[in-house]
């Protein structure tokens, strides 16, 4: 089974935040569909563990829904990521999300970036921030990053375009996730990891006393 | 089964009074706090070391061994003695120094540390420190098992022709625990030598844990030490007691919500709910480290964090008199009956000098 995990950082109910990342996932599941496929979604709400979050910065360890939360997404096969840009960037929490996860933890994963913002000038907000920040955490970012300023939602021509873009961005994860096998994570408990290994690394060959 | 306390030695501010105590004061009191813990009938003392504020135990041997002269029964020990930043030659003098001076009542837990600019302050590289870990360890094991050493490694001096001094006493090494909250690679190290694994679970999870440990016992038996519920396991543990738990928690919440490690972040429900913290009567502490048993299987071990986050000294004490009256009587009994006979007691001296010579003999016999 195919599972999508669809993080969204929007803060205010209702989001716009939410709304992008539930047509996105939508159009995801329209475009994984035509190949014949059926993912699960799991939907993430940043906002319900902002105080986790915080803990976690500060205690070094999740609280039960926040872990569940990162062990969906470590097992993910895609990852939908869409944050408000803030102050010229992704929000705070959608970056301390990110900062908890070990850095293994979206080794080879598709993800789909995307944002909102109150214009178009905030568009490449996605491309400087997001993207390196995914990238830096060894995910496959999908080439189309999709923004959609507040006027997307009602002006026709401007509607139409953020449409396609989601379109071509599903259409994007759609194909990665058809081409990858399955990725692995090394799991560092599940050994035998060999200490003569270590050892011998270290030391080679010894003067014997 | 032991029981002891391990102190951090932060030098903290009393968050309901304001006061902070000097570091006279609260080197004397870790003094008096290890001295109680005799006298109220606990096993074991550990203290940290640390080489930046808050903390004052930068040198555990020196304490230690005025800690040595003034108790009886007490074991000495550490939590942790950093292995990566400290010359193994060094540790291997200093702690069988103190072990003559104890009589035996010593054994230390290696530890990586946790603060990053310690590395470079002792010359050393934090992005090699379970690789430090290693060979650092692995000198000290010979250093103490071999009387003569020949040494080439990755980071210290070579070695020619080098005797630690003094041998340890009766030439039996102090028992070693291998301390780490996170990574896998110390259990392996552990199991390897058959050493023991103390895992602090105090600020964290059970579950991640029961990994660390349950691959630890699962080595220990591969490398030819004993099974698997054999292995050598201690394991960290926190309260603060009050005969009424209400009274326990109002007195407490005080220095939780602002404790340098958790503070000002979940709340002490929160917090106790996911990691051993118990705040409550006596007995809640009882039926909590009972659990330990069913996470982690019988173990040898359990040290308590009692003095810490600014607590003044009156009622640490206060603290370890009600630990050692009305838990630790309590627990011995429990654990002592559910533990199968053969899941051996953490290794003293002794029982380590009683082995060496049950081995000679079964060397000579069969000569």
């Amino acid at each position: 089974m195919t599972t999508i995990v669809v993080i969204s950082g929007g803060l205010s109910q209702p989001s716009s935040t939410k709304l992008l990342a539930d047509r996105l996932a939508a159009a995801v599941a329209r475009e994984v569909g035509l190949r014949g496929e059926r993912p699960e979604f799991r939907g993430v709400e940043l906002r319900e563990l902002a105080h986790d979050i915080t803990n976690h910065l500060l205690t070094g360890f999740p609280a039960p829904p926040l872990a569940e939360t990162i062990t969906a997404v470590r097992s993910a096969d895609a990852v939908i990521a869409v944050t408000p840009v803030f102050s010229a960037s992704y929000s705070g929490l959608f970056k301390a999300f990110f900062d908890i996860l070990d850095t293994d933890s979206l080794d080879g994963t598709p993800v789909l970036i995307a944002a909102t913002g109150g214009s178009a000038r905030h568009s490449l907000a996605l491309e400087y921030a997001v993207r390196p920040l995914l990238a830096y955490l060894r995910a496959t970012v999908m080439p189309t990053a999709v923004f959609a300023a507040t006027g997307d939602f009602g002006d026709e021509d401007s509607a139409a375009t953020l449409a396609d873009r989601i379109d071509r961005a599903a259409g994007e994860l759609a194909d990665a996730l058809s081409g990858t096998t399955g990725r692995r994570r090394i799991d560092p408990f599940a050994g035998p990891l060999s200490f003569e290994q270590l050892l011998g690394a270290q030391l080679g060959d010894q003067p014997t006393s | 089964m032991q029981f002891g306390i391990f102190s951090v030695g932060d030098v903290t501010t009393d968050p309901t009074t304001g006061r902070t105590p000097t570091e006279a004061e609260r080197i004397k009191a870790m003094v008096s706090i290890a001295l109680k813990a005799e006298e109220v009938g606990l096993d074991v003392f550990a203290t940290g070391e640390h080489h930046n504020p808050p903390f004052v135990p930068s040198s555990p041997t020196t304490m230690l061994g005025y800690i040595a002269a003034r108790t009886e029964k007490l074991i000495l020990s550490t939590s942790t003695t950093l292995i990566t930043t400290n010359d193994p030659v060094k540790i291997a003098e200093d702690f069988a120094m103190l072990q003559h001076l104890a009589d035996g009542r010593v054994d230390l837990m290696m530890g990586r540390g946790n603060t990053g600019p310690v590395y470079p302050w002792f010359g050393q590289d934090i992005t090699k420190g379970i690789e430090l870990a290693v060979e650092n360890y692995h000198l000290l094991h010979r250093l103490w098992t071999e009387d003569v050493v020949n040494w080439k490694g990755q980071f210290r001096t070579p070695l020619q022709s080098f005797t630690s001094t003094p041998r340890p006493l009766d030439d039996v090494p102090p028992f070693v625990w291998h301390g780490s909250i996170r990574s896998p690679e110390i259990a392996e190290q552990a199991a390897y030598y058959g050493d023991g694994f103390f895992a602090n679970h105090i600020f964290w999870p059970t579950n991640h844990f029961q990994r660390l440990i349950a691959l630890y016992r699962q080595r220990f038996e591969h490398y030819g030490h004993g099974s698997a519920d054999q292995a050598i396991v201690g394991l960290g543990g926190q309260v603060f007691m009050r005969k009424n738990s209400q009274d326990a928690v109002r007195e407490f919440r005080p220095y939780f919500d602002s404790a340098p490690v958790y503070g000002h972040g979940p709340s002490l429900e929160d917090f106790s709910e996911t990691t051993p913290l118990t705040v409550g009567s006596p007995q809640q502490v009882i039926d909590r480290t009972l659990t330990f048993r069913e996470h982690f299987g019988d173990y040898q071990r359990q040290l308590f964090l009692m003095d810490h986050a600014g607590l003044p000294l009156k009622t640490v004490l206060e603290q370890l008199d009600i630990l050692g009256e009305e838990v630790v009587p309590v627990l011995r009994r429990e654990l002592d009956a559910l533990r199968p006979a053969h899941v051996p007691d953490a290794p003293t001296h002794a029982t380590l000098v009683a082995a060496r010579f049950a081995q000679a003999e079964l060397e000579a016999v069969s000569r």
